[in-house]
């Protein structure tokens, strides 16, 4: 039962009191004394040697403090952003690692590439010099698309990537799935297109360098969801700055959504040229830069076959995906269509063989890496559009088919044949409450009655399984990580008895002040307002790994657990001792320790005031002070689940596709609190939506200019693009695995939707004789697909 | 060439020098320390810049600076009482978690707020519509648009006092 | 954004000899579209001259059965007018369609005309309507004004003062917009006054351009079904990567059933 403020409730956010009122502070609304602007120059061309700089017209310009290139980088000795996950080829060579300077010194590789950065006394001084550094630029073939980028006559992106293959890898057992095909009744067959995304967080990324000449101190403001990550990487590989002469504080931060995870040349050159310069150096990205330097999500093309029996049942599965890394290696981009994707087809369900092959091809475009989901959705589009796309052909229902395949609750846990176990999972439960929500049984009706209207209405599911929690150390470790994945965290009573948590989880709409309090109060029996979460700053929070992969619960808030284990184990001894009872006949409930069967008790703030004014307190046994940390490792990963049901409706005179409901049924684990869960439903649905209808990143083929640079040409989901949902959970499977019983909730709606819109979409045009379309299914493109289809001739 | 300026801003009388090209959004977040309005993009179409002037909605990385001179702006940083109670919308926003982020939602209220007043009492899909000019990422608008519902009820029973301090 | 000099003058007099003098002028309306342009250090004028307190360019007066809108008067004015609503209601609907809420709190009918982007919505609404530009020196008839992509016959020291629109017997604007910037991908304004109709497409191609095939077959009759099989012709359309000519060519006919169907109150299809 949920408490008043404890797990289960539905608090209102405690942060959001200030971000209502303006007072956030965001990395742009933090000013240093002091403080000098940088603007960087930037490559117009998608491929191009630089012959030569000439800095002198901009240095000599009002205002101007410094103009730095790749040369006083290298002259510093500098080193490149490194890439945090190695993955290895089928023959076993490990990947192609480019070199990445932070400023390029004699190549460039994508339009946004930066080659200088002016220092100024103001942004406008610094914009006005960078437009009078000259650049003599050597322009080169490029190539932008990923297929095209392994076509034999293609520009080459890197001389050290022959043919731009970055890694050729797979999983799986392709003897097996071979063996699986011979035996098929039917084989559904599909190519896809998982287009190019930008991932849009609302707030561009900012960074500020400072360094305290006294101290030998850097600190770094910067908008990233993990700011121990990027003390890691640009202290030890890129700055070369021990960790205690580096701090990174990462204030609010106005969304991630996976492009905040990475270590950004940016934040490199502030930090340098801040030492360099003796002041303080500020740089926020114009909206222009963030789609030009952020990097971006998907863009895999796929080739995928689906062998089934007479029946309907998954015999095996075959997928071969081209994935865009763009001009060089972000730092988790290789483990996003590998092991976050390729692990992930087995679905929910037992299809018995399963073989992938990913080459991974580096084009002059920008960076690819983790965009919420991460390989996740990738996987579940695929599977997802092979199993409706077979229910079609074989005419048998959407819902049983994938009932015939579900992996069933009572042979958990479930080793995939693609590397993973499921802990837990029952997905016909989910299919089995959406159906209704969704009213499925209505639907022929209600199609019919658009008809009438002349318009085509189409209904689509996804069932998607993700994993989450990410990760087991060991596990990444093998596959390629050059990071552990655990969290910490550390529980501070104060000696009135408030708390202070520091957790190396970060917060960036999650709402995690709100929920990861409401643990601890609900453990402790304390009000929300004795307990502060504190995150985002490495001088405070001892150490973390950061938010990204719906992992800050499950890992972060096992973390938050253990700590408060610990506390609480503490607390009990010392307990024990100032009631002079033993320790075993302690009961402890919600922070009041009782001896077992009197009325001696006493409070968590009474304990914590006797652990700092130790008058009476076990000091042989026990070191004053009530305040605990831990690192918690997940054995596994989580997999959270659930359906998605889709309805649109097509306007076939324009080809609009209007979502008429959404319905999903999902399965989080335990939730902590309902309000914030829901929202991260909604707001990972519209990501998912925005892929399928309107989002597209689209580069100009023959030159690699970015066509798609701004809200005017980039589609953003807008609120008159969405309807409201239908959101509904259960909590009866728990995580088996870690404390909390917690599986994520930040991706799944992305995970699904995309899947879902796209063949609800289908399922509208199918009588039209259209069995496939690539996303965004744009009024135009779906408009085209009719006139297509009505000039083809029958097959 | 710099220019004085004078105008009210969350109904504080302000001078300020500032240049011709200084947007009125530069004004508030650098001039004035009014950090709330936020920029995030460059062809004014995100709407997190979003502030009052003279009573009606406008971006405010779409007005120079030198044009508010002698008007009245009001900002998020002025909407609440003085004694901290939140303006209505506000207050839906919290209750509806209309919010995640934050980054948008100062011109997301401060839209919502101008929408009411032309929109007393909104359909769903007009809230939807007439929130074209404001991007969220976070949210997919499901709670914003029950927040604005919400507190365009709230703010009709109080005899829609938000407005009245947007606007004066 | 560039340096510039900034001049708010009180009078139409000062404003153009201001735009006479300067090196390279731009006229500063309600800056939806220059204030963009000059942040993305597009346009580089030595001098803006904001119109903004310049007496007598807003407003909206009814003269017999015209409507005179002033030129600075905003978009959201025009929507809400009740004037305008009560008269030529496709006017006040086009106009609450321009851009978004906080644009048409500042962007205004004259910056929009003289700007001519040709995806705006209002030259539509002027060529359909048959209305005449008021100038600091001329009169100017619709279909004269549209010149070309971001062209008019405006010369550098010219201003528009209002616009007077004849009040149509039946009329409709019907927009196709752009998912992503929400300008007209193709916009149909179609109006009918007596036996002439006037068909007026914006977005589609490089201005605003009428349709005599459509006008011809509607002025026999005012129907959607009168447009049955008629195909516009895609060359000269403009195609990029939101909506190709082809596109374009057929989505002009479809909207213009639509506006049609508004207009008359019976079914587009």
């Amino acid at each position: 039962m949920a408490t008043v403020n404890g797990i289960g409730a539905a608090v209102t956010r405690r942060e959001d009191q200030r971000f209502l009122t303006g007072r956030g502070t965001y990395t742009d609304d933090i000013n240093r004394p002091g403080q000098a602007y940088a603007v960087f120059v930037r490559s117009p061309h998608a491929h191009a040697r630089v012959a030569a700089i000439d800095t002198a017209a901009a240095e000599a310009a009002p205002g101007v403090i410094a103009v730095l290139t790749g040369r006083e980088l290298a002259a510093d000795g500098i080193g490149g952003l490194p890439c945090g996950w190695q993955v290895h080829s089928k023959d076993g060579t490990p990947m192609i690692e480019p070199a990445h300077p932070p400023l390029a010194l004699d190549t460039v590789h994508h339009v946004g590439d930066q080659v200088a950065v002016v220092i100024a006394e103001t942004r406008e001084a610094a914009r006005d010099a960078a437009e009078l550094v000259e650049v003599d630029w050597d322009e080169l073939p490029a190539v932008v698309d990923a297929t095209a980028a392994l076509a034999e006559d293609a520009a080459t992106v890197h001389e050290a990537a022959p043919g731009n293959i970055c890694f050729d890898w797979h999983l799986g057992d392709a003897v097996a799935v071979d063996a699986a095909f011979a035996q098929a009744a039917h084989v559904t067959r599909l190519e896809l297109v998982n287009t190019r995304l930008v991932p849009n967080a609302i707030e561009p990324r900012a960074a500020i360098g400072e360094y305290d000449v006294a101290t030998g101190e850097h600190t770094l403001y910067t908008s990233s969801q993990n700011p121990h990550v990027i003390r890691l990487l640009m202290g030890a590989f890129v700055l070369k700055i021990p960790e205690h002469k580096l701090r990174v504080v990462a204030p609010d931060v106005g969304g991630g959504f996976g492009s905040k995870i990475f270590h950004y040349a940016e934040e490199a050159v502030v930090t340098w040229a801040a030492r360099r310069i003796g002041r303080p150096v500020k740089w926020t990205a114009d909206r222009s830069e963030s789609f030009l330097t952020d990097a971006h999500g998907r863009d895999h093309v796929t080739e995928a076959a689906l062998a089934l029996d007479a029946d309907g049942r998954f015999l095996g599965l075959k997928v071969s995906t081209v994935a865009n890394m763009g001009a060089y290696l972000s730092t988790f981009a290789p483990s996003i269509p590998t092991y976050l994707y390729a692990t992930l087809l087995a679905g929910q369900y037992r299809t018995p063989a399963i073989y992938a092959e990913v080459k991974a091809v580096f084009t002059n475009t920008a960076p690819v890496d983790a965009y919420r989901g991460a390989g996740r959705p990738e996987a579940c589009y695929v599977v997802e559009r092979l199993v409706e796309t077979a229910a079609r052909e074989l005419g048998i229902d959407r819902a049983e088919i994938r009932r015939r395949n579900f992996i069933p609750a009572s042979e958990m846990p479930y080793a995939t044949p693609v590397a993973l176990e499921y802990d837990c999972g029952d997905f016909a439960a989910n299919l089995d409450r959406a159906l209704p929500q969704a009213d499925y049984d209505g639907f022929a009706a209600r199609a019919a009655e658009s008809a009438r209207r002349g318009r085509l209405r189409g209904i689509g599911f996804a069932t998607y399984i993700e994993a989450c929690g990410i990760a087991p150390s060991n596990v990444a470790g093998a596959l390629g990580a050059r990071a552990g994945l655990y969290e910490s965290a550390e529980v501070r009573f104060h000696p009135t008895g408030s708390v202070s948590v520091f957790t190396g989880s970060h917060s960036h709409g999650q709402g995690h002040e709100t929920t990861f309090a409401q643990i601890v109060a609900d453990r402790f029996g304390l009000a929300l307002d004795q307990i502060d979460i504190v995150h985002g700053d490495t001088a405070r929070v001892p150490f973390g790994m950061g938010t990204y992969g719906s992992r800050s619960l499950a890992v972060g808030g096992s973390a938050l657990v253990k700590a408060m284990d610990k506390v609480e184990a503490k607390a009990k001894k010392i307990a024990a001792h100032m009631l002079e009872a033993a320790e075993s006949d302690i009961e402890v409930k919600a922070g009041q320790f009782t001896v077992v069967g009197t009325d001696k008790s006493l409070g968590i703030a009474e304990i914590a005031g006797s652990a700092y004014v130790p008058h009476r307190f076990p000091l042989d046994e026990l070191e004053p002070g009530l305040d605990e940390q831990a690192f918690y490792d997940p054995k596994n990963f989580t997999y959270p689940n659930g359906c998605h049901v889709c309805e649109v409706e097509i306007d076939p005179d324009t080809g609009v596709v209007t979502l008429v409901a959404f319905t999903v049924a999902d399965d989080f684990g335990r939730v902590i609190n309902p309000l914030v869960v829901e929202g991260q439903v909604h707001g990972g649905l519209v990501q998912g939506i925005g892929q399928a209808l309107l989002e597209h990143c689209h580069y100009d083929p023959t030159t690699g200019q970015l066509l798609t640079g701004a809200y005017t040409d980039y589609a953003m989901p807008r609120a008159s693009d969405v309807p409201s949902f239908r959101v509904d959970w259960h909590e009866d499977v728990p995580c088996t695995h870690n404390p909390l019983g917690v599986k994520g909730c930040g991706e799944a709606g992305t995970i699904g939707a995309a899947a879902a819109v796209m063949n609800a979409v289908i399922d509208a045009l199918a009588s039209r004789g259209i069995r496939h379309l690539d996303m965004p299914a744009t009024p135009h493109r779906v408009w085209q697909a009719l006139r297509d289809a009505a000039v083809r001739p029958a097959a | 060439m710099p220019t004085t300026i004078t105008l009210s801003v969350n109904g504080r009388p302000v001078t300020r020098t500032v240049e011709s090209r200084t947007l009125l959004v530069q004004l508030l977040r650098e001039h004035l320390g009014l950090t709330g309005t936020h920029v995030g993009c460059d062809t004014c179409q995100c709407g997190a810049c979003v502030v009052h002037l003279n009573g009606r909605s406008v971006k405010s990385c779409a007005v120079l600076a030198v044009q508010a001179d002698g008007a009245e702006v009001a900002t998020i940083e002025g909407l609440a009482a003085a004694d901290g109670t939140l303006h209505p919308m506000q207050e839906a926003f919290r209750k509806h978690h209309g919010l995640q982020c934050g980054f948008c939602t100062p011109g997301m209220v401060m839209s919502a707020i101008d929408l009411v007043r032309r929109h007393p009492t909104p359909t769903e899909r007009q809230v939807r519509t007439e929130l074209e000019g404001n991007l969220c990422r976070c949210t997919g608008y499901h709670n914003i648009v029950r927040a604005v519902l919400s507190g365009a009820e709230t703010m009709r029973g109080a005899g829609d006092p938000g407005a009245a301090a947007a606007a004066d | 954004m560039y340096a510039f000099e900034y001049h708010r003058p009180t009078s139409l007099d000062e404003a153009v000899s201001l735009m006479v003098n300067a090196e390279d002028g731009a006229l500063l309306a309600g800056g939806q579209t220059l204030i963009p342009t000059l942040k993305q250090r597009l346009a580089q004028p030595s001098d803006v001259i904001d119109l903004a307190a310049v007496p007598g360019l807003t407003g909206i007066t009814q003269d017999g059965n015209e409507l005179i809108v002033g030129a600075m008067t905003t978009h959201a004015e025009v929507a809400a007018s009740d004037l305008v609503r009560a008269t030529i209601p496709a006017l006040a609907e086009l106009a609450g369609q321009v851009g978004d809420a906080q644009v048409r709190n500042r962007g205004t009918l004259g910056g929009s005309i003289a700007n001519n982007d040709p995806a705006a919505d209002y030259p539509a609404a002027l060529v359909a309507l048959g209305a005449v530009i008021k100038t600091n020196r001329r009169t100017v008839a619709a279909d004269d004004f549209f010149t070309g992509m971001f062209e008019t016959v405006l010369d550098t020291e010219e201003v528009v003062v209002s616009v007077r629109f004849p009040k149509p017997q039946r009329a409709a604007y019907c927009k196709f917009p752009n998912p992503a910037s929400r300008y007209a991908i193709v916009g149909v304004f179609v109006a009918r006054n007596g036996p002439t109709v006037r068909v007026a497409v914006t977005g589609a191609g490089q201005s605003v351009f009428r349709l005599p095939e459509l006008e011809a077959r509607l002025a026999a009759r005012f129907s959607p079904d009168a447009l049955a099989n008629v195909m516009v012709a895609a060359d000269g359309l403009n195609d990029d990567l939101h909506a190709s000519a082809d596109y374009r060519a057929h989505l002009i006919t479809v909207m213009a059933k639509r506006a049609v169907a508004a207009a008359s109150g019976s079914p587009a299809d």
